[in-house]
């Protein structure tokens, strides 16, 4: 078996160091009758790579990848193209095969990718910190809501503005069910934090400072979700939020059927010993040289167990890498021209799509995705489209939401198009 | 010019952080120009961010280097304790990334996506046949989200029994800080069970617990085997007694790697369980995850698992929302590119290679004990299982911890064990080997605890203090990091 080390004369001759004749002798606390001797029976036995290659590459061959034909979803998980120097970097050793890196000395690698990563997120959201990322958009703002519960601790509920991604609101009632805190519509002064996200579920661009002033009329948190990261290459930075968190997958790390992402997470200062999560922190060593290492700890569930801000541990670290690799090589110039770009398709895109019977475009404005409707149910449409070989938006009822990105071909709107009025006409 | 002295840095290369480097223009993409068009986000384009401007060489030698500076179980030892670094296999990663798994979306109609529902449904099995505990679901993104899921379900459970008002949750003083943070986040009352001088569960305090609360008790988390290093062996009588008053027993898996295919939890009395497919199943920790921490429970609480969940009807496979359902705990399915990697590394131990692997860890790990028992404190007494804890308290009297300890092993090129933890003991220092190490590799770890062990008892340890000296970076000051936290490059400027 080729991942054990161990040869056969190993095991003897340690086990005779040891002083037992049976590694099952080892097991001397377990009761005889729960210890099993022989493998566990229903399984298959080892095989080798050539066998499990094809086994996986069987399953994959079932699935439609979004590059194999015109592909239109989004709705919170978004197709761009990775830079090749991405995967190549994030498959290093040294990236890949580390742990958390608790000792400095020899985790600077892990620890200045972080501290770029925070500081890039800082400047996306407008906020002052970020932590080193959460498990994906959905539990980043469950956390966030959390997080304002604590701040405005005599207040119970948490308010959304707008239409956020149902799979966020799914997370987040998880989470607040347990705090015994409500998601409503309405923003009143029972609201510890008001939620919009920027753009909406349908793509529509909410008016931030309107938003402030309501959570300020109501002395609550603002926090804005982002779910598309790369919106805020071209839209205005959310920065008179308090919190902002979302969604980041977009750069680095693609769809992998929803996991893993990479969740982020963003706040003013003022809150950062309230932020969960672990954050990386500059420093010297003992020579005087510049240095990072994982910082405010006394947050964070190693140190404080119950009353901790969070129970996260683990996180989105090697996604986070992958970020930080695929924004740096996109620079200030990559990062502000791709979102143009991506915001030109869905603008083509709305000007075809706007002139088809039966169409109806539901928005004014927009980023990447905007919202169609039809007269009939939209899923029917999307499995005509189907048929056509055309992953169709995210269906709603009668409405579907498109997304658009610099992989959209011209070809691939136009033919979404003409079958979109083959199918309604 | 003149006065110019190169640094002797061989291949140790330093690398300036991005903003550092970037220069007017440079940029490490090409991208098509964007013609002029009316834009329609109704505001102004953003003008500022503040990225690095730089091109794709740059951006390639400062990642290179920064890799340079980090060590990985690819490339030494990596004994950290409950975290289990075993070798990452390279087809796991290849498997990950056919565009069959790595591009689809999980919006995508079910139709268009079978191969990856079959492939959640055969890791669900092999982790129901592994553990006997039929319910599982694959949605925690990680082992603490294994961990709340896992509570959850006991919560659910127990409301709609009508037994809501069970609130207190029995843990042991060894367990992770993971396990009462998610307690609390539950909203559960947490009582911590004291360990014995065997580092075991108290088992009388555990009966004086569960007699005191009784039906109050809503279950006990217990990691088996134990963070000393132990199995419980009144695992059964602890069981019992729990179920005696109605109450759930959780198991945390962290160190699942000691019994896997040589025990079955269900059957000494589990009822819920988390995985750390990045531990067990060898999926990489990629300095810090992601991981991800699927749940298996008995069969009667698989209606109140997390959603989504894969069922088989006929021949096509379909997510599924259970009953009673505790809700959903992260987006979308969870992290299904760990999911892949995990169940490529099951299928190429099989049932057989799976039981093999929790063997030669723990044989690993009791010849690291057997070796260095006479020359480290041994808090508790008897074999371990697949980690070995040993504390500082000798080396403690000559003035030098495991705090040095740790330091000094890093300056003789091996990575630290789990510091400091568990906290039942002073001074912990708890090794775990895997069982992707040669026996070579383990022999040199040993020789390098004994040296230092020697160096300290022949009083030669003061050196140590100052390690590690041939690393990057010495020492680091975290007394400053946390009294003014410089947390983004903006703040360094």
């Amino acid at each position: 078996m080729r991942y054990l080390a161990l040869t056969e004369n190993d095991r003897k001759s340690m086990l005779a160091e040891i002083g037992v004749s049976s590694v099952n002798d080892l097991y001397d606390a377990v009761e005889n009758q729960f210890l099993l001797k022989n493998p566990i029976t229903g399984l298959p036995l080892h095989q080798g790579e050539i066998e499990v290659e094809k086994i996986l590459q069987e399953f994959a061959k079932k699935n439609r990848p979004a590059s194999q034909g015109p592909f239109f979803l989004g709705a919170g998980c978004y197709k761009h193209h990775i830079p090749s120097a991405v995967d190549h970097l994030i498959q290093r050793s040294e990236f890949l095969t580390s742990y958390t890196p608790y000792q400095p000395e020899i985790a600077q690698g892990t620890l200045t990718v972080i501290f770029q990563f925070q500081s890039i997120i800082s400047l996306l959201t407008g906020m002052q910190v970020a932590n080193a990322s959460m498990y994906d958009g959905a539990t980043s703002l469950a956390e966030s809501c959390l997080m304002a519960l604590r701040i405005k601790s005599g207040k119970k509920n948490i308010a959304r503005y707008n239409d956020v991604n149902p799979d966020y609101l799914d997370v987040c009632k998880t989470f607040l069910d347990l705090n015994s805190a409500k998601l409503q519509d309405k923003i009143d002064d029972d609201c510890a934090g008001v939620v919009v996200q920027y753009p909406d579920f349908y793509g529509n661009i909410p008016n931030l400072a309107e938003v402030r002033k309501k959570c300020d009329e109501v002395g609550a948190l603002m926090i804005v979700v982002v779910s598309e990261i790369l919106s805020l290459g071209l839209l205005e930075a959310p920065a008179q939020a308090d919190i902002v968190v979302g969604e980041a997958s977009s750069l680095g790390v693609g769809l992998n059927f929803g996991g893993p992402l990479l969740g982020f997470f963003s706040c003013k200062k003022e809150f950062v010993r309230q932020m969960p999560g672990r954050i990386c922190g500059a420093t010297i060593d003992a020579d005087g040289k510049l240095g990072f290492v994982l910082t405010l700890n006394a947050r964070e569930q190693h140190i404080r167990r119950e009353k901790a801000t969070s129970n996260i541990c683990s996180n989105q670290g090697l996604c986070a890498t992958a970020f930080t690799i695929h924004t740096s090589l996109l620079g200030e110039i990559g990062y502000k021209k791709l979102a143009l770009i991506n915001h030109q398709k869905a603008c083509e895109a709305y000007e075809i799509l706007s002139k088809i019977k039966g169409v109806k475009v539901l928005n004014e404005n927009f980023f990447n995705e905007f919202t169609i409707e039809f007269s009939k149910n939209a899923h029917e449409v999307n499995k005509k489209l189907l048929e056509k070989n055309i992953i169709g938006g995210y269906c709603v009822d009668n409405k579907m939401i498109l997304a658009f990105s610099e992989l959209t071909s011209e070809e691939d709107i136009k033919l979404l198009a003409k079958e979109l009025s083959t199918i309604l006409n | 010019m003149q006065n110019f002295i190169p640094a002797q840095t061989g291949l140790n290369h330093e690398t300036e952080l991005l903003i550092k480097q970037s220069r007017e223009g440079a940029c490490g993409v090409d991208l098509p120009n964007v013609k002029e068009f009316k834009l329609k986000t109704g505001q102004k384009s953003r003008e500022k961010i503040g990225l690095a401007q730089v091109n794709e060489p740059q951006v390639i030698r400062h990642f290179v280097r920064l890799s340079n500076q980090n060590y990985s179980i690819d490339a030494g030892f990596y004994p950290l304790g409950s975290c289990t670094m075993k070798h990452n296999p390279r087809l796991n990663e290849k498997m990950a990334r056919l565009a069959g798994f790595a591009d689809i979306h999980p919006a995508q109609d079910e139709s268009t996506v079978q191969g990856a529902l079959e492939l959640m449904y055969n890791l669900q099995n092999w982790l129901g046949t592994l553990t006997g505990l039929k319910g599982v679901s694959l949605a925690p993104a990680a082992g603490a989200q294994g961990e709340l899921a896992g509570m959850l379900v006991i919560k659910k459970a127990h409301e709609v029994k009508g037994q809501g008002h069970r609130k207190i949750v029995l843990i042991p003083d060894s367990a992770h800080g993971t396990n009462p943070a998610t307690a609390a986040m539950c909203g559960f009352e947490i009582k911590v069970i004291p360990s014995d001088a065997d580092g075991l569960v108290d088992l009388d305090l555990f009966k004086k617990l569960v007699v005191e609360h009784g039906t109050n008790i809503a279950g006990t988390m217990i990691t088996n085997p134990n963070t000393c290093g132990k199995f419980e062996k009144n695992i059964i009588e602890i069981a019992d007694l729990i179920h005696s008053v109605g109450g759930y027993f959780y198991c945390d898996g962290a160190n699942y790697n000691a019994i896997v295919g040589k025990v079955r939890p269900a059957d000494i009395g589990v009822d819920v369980m988390h995985f750390n497919l990045h531990k067990t199943f060898s999926t990489p920790h990629g300095g810090g995850g992601p991981g991800s921490g699927p749940i298996a429970v008995r069969e009667e609480l698989a209606e109140f698992l997390p959603s989504p969940h894969v069922e088989k009807i006929g021949d096509k496979y379909k997510f599924a929302k259970p009953k009673n359902s505790c809700g959903k705990v992260k987006g979308f399915n969870g992290q299904f590119g760990m999911h892949v990697r995990a169940l490529t590394y099951m299928l190429s131990h099989g049932a057989d290679g799976l039981q093999k692997v929790a063997e030669d860890a723990v044989i690993s790990a009791n010849y690291i004990l057997a070796k260095l028992k006479n020359h480290f404190h041994v808090p508790f007494p008897g074999n371990c299982m697949h980690e070995c804890l040993l504390t500082d308290k000798i080396q403690k009297a000559k003035g030098l911890s495991t705090f040095d300890i740790a330091k000094a092993l890093i300056e003789f090129g091996i990575h630290p064990m789990t510091v400091f933890f568990p906290l039942v003991v002073q001074g912990a220092m708890l090794i775990e080997p895997t069982e992707t190490e040669t026996r070579e590799s383990i022999d040199n770890f040993i020789n390098i605890m004994l040296y230092i062990s020697k160096e300290i008892e022949e009083d030669r340890g003061d050196k140590f203090h100052q390690y590690p000296l041939s690393t990057p970076r010495k020492r680091l000051d975290d007394v400053r990091a946390a009294k003014t936290p410089v947390l983004t490059w903006s703040e360094l400027q």
